[in-house]
């Protein structure tokens, strides 16, 4: 796959369809795949890397790199192209400086899963159809993908590329999978339950807006994380409120327009579960307003800007879920 | 140091101009009773009340957060509220799910010719709320008052 995408970044970058190359490269380790910008065939030949652990979500930079002049050419995964989307539905990229190369994506791996395997000393992770290979200074070991998968590509939605303008591997379809069951779980236990698992999850955020950073939602010009004024800024000391404040106002400004791409669950240095902030949102939505995914076609309104006559009222809250 | 120990929730009532305020104006005109410890904040519609208001109620101090608005299909901008209809469910559910007592929040419509509603409604809000006890979940320790 990484010779494929390559090859295409290469050709694109001579025939003159663009001339820069949104991809990645490594990172401060080979399983920290990091964006970046390719200008010359001497970089994309050096330094281009794709593999198995290329999970960053590509689309956000798009919003600075598409307003440069000339033309960029991304790759992006079927969960980016949702992110691209909504992103274009937001007028948020200039689409007309932006070429899109859609792959076809097996799912990405999470590099703690590799680790519990004991895997020590290595040196690459290939893949080779459903197998990660991975060469270490003891030999090499073999293992199937889906041992290794994130949490989120566990639970992967849709293989569709929404918004492409060619195609590296087959088009896919929308996916069954039961990522709401979480939410379901949480919602059958009582308030104080949900009370402790919360602040014990929330309590370590340690407030490197990473997640903020990384999410293609969060992209407006000026975050109320960044106004001293809003009183919301910096993670207090004193106690927990201003996590579980950030964490409210955070998914309830992305509610309607996070398209789950996980991206960030995925960067959260303490691990804790967004996505489960998130899903709520997306399945409260599906199931009070008519189901609804962000980012999965550049017109349908989201809920939150529409309405119907007969909504529910908010006092519906007491007869859905748990106690 | 406080002498009284009885439990006085602050209520903070957001109030449409339009209808709930003005229901709130005729409650005192016709003498009728409620709670001294709700606070009304009048805003333009039901509609502007960023969410972030009502989290910021909490911190500073509020027990219990009602938003009341014009009945759907009266909202003086046609509407406002029904946007805030689906705004409010979504962020108290949301709320709910983080553990949050559902009773510490309520919606109401109420008319500016609804004066005795406006009352009832505030008492039975603030009777709530007060069985419910201080807010101490989603509250700022900064911002304590005892
Ligand atoms: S909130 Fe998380 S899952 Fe949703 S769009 Fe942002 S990064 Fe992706
Ligand atoms: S937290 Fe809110 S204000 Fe900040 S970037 Fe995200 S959506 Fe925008
Ligand atoms: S990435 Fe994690 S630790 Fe950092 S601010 Fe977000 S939730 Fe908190
Ligand atoms: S004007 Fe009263 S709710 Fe809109």
């Amino acid at each position: 796959m990484q010779e494929r995408l390559k090859q295409k970044a290469l050709e694109l970058l001579e025939n003159g369809t663009a001339d820069r190359i949104l991809g990645w490269k490594i990172g401060e380790f080979f399983y920290d795949l990091t964006p970046a910008v390719f200008k010359t065939r001497q970089e994309i030949q050096e330094e281009f890397v794709y593999s198995p652990f290329a999970g960053a979500n590509l689309s956000k930079y798009l919003i600075a790199e598409s307003r440069k002049g000339g033309k960029v050419a991304v790759f992006l995964k079927p969960c980016d192209s949702y992110s691209f989307t909504q992103l274009l539905k937001e007028h948020r990229i200039w689409r007309e400086n932006v070429y899109v190369v859609g792959v076809q994506c097996g799912g990405m791996c999470d590099m703690e899963k590799l680790r519990a395997k004991g895997c020590e000393g290595v040196l690459s992770v290939g893949e080779d159809g459903e197998n990660i290979v991975v060469e270490t200074l003891y030999g090499t070991n073999v293992f199937p993908r889906a041992e290794l998968l994130e949490d989120r590509c566990i639970t992967c939605k849709s293989k569709k590329v929404v918004t492409f303008d060619e195609l590296i591997g087959e088009q896919g379809t929308e996916l069954e999978s039961d990522r709401f069951s979480q939410v379901a779980q949480l919602e059958a236990m009582t308030s104080q339950e949900r009370f402790a698992f919360w602040q014990k999850e929330l309590s370590r955020c340690i407030r490197c807006n990473a997640c903020r950073n990384v999410c293609p939602a969060c992209s407006c010009e000026k975050c109320v994380f960044d106004n001293p004024g809003s009183g919301v800024r910096n993670k207090a000391a004193a106690d927990s409120f201003e996590e579980s404040l950030f964490h409210i106002i955070r998914a309830f400004h992305v509610t309607g327009r996070c398209t789950d791409c996980g991206e960030c669950s995925r960067v959260c240095p303490q691990n804790i579960p967004l996505h489960l902030l998130n899903r709520k949102m997306i399945k409260d939505m599906n199931e009070l307003y008519g189901t609804y995914q962000a980012g999965a076609d550049p017109d349908t309104k989201p809920p939150l800007t529409d309405f119907t006559l007969d909504d529910e009222e908010p006092s519906i809250v007491h007869t859905r879920g748990g106690q | 140091m406080s002498v009284n120990n009885e439990f006085q929730p602050t209520i903070v009532a957001f109030c449409c101009n339009w209808c709930s305020y003005a229901g709130a104006d005729l409650s005192g005109t016709n003498r009728l009773q409620y709670p001294a410890n709700v606070k009304i904040i009048r805003i333009p519609c039901s509609c502007r009340l960023n969410p972030m208001f009502i989290l910021r109620a909490f911190q500073r101090g509020a027990d219990g957060v009602i938003l009341c608005g014009c009945h759907p299909g009266d909202c003086h901008y046609t509407t406002g509220n029904y946007y805030a209809r689906r705004r409010m469910t979504l962020l108290f559910s949301m709320l709910d799910y983080l553990g949050i007592e559902r009773d510490r929040t309520r919606v109401e419509w109420v008319s500016a010719a609804e004066g005795a509603k406006f009352a009832a409604t505030m008492n039975d809000f603030a009777a709530t709320i007060h069985k419910l006890g201080p807010n101490r979940r989603l509250e700022d320790l900064r911002c304590r008052k005892d």
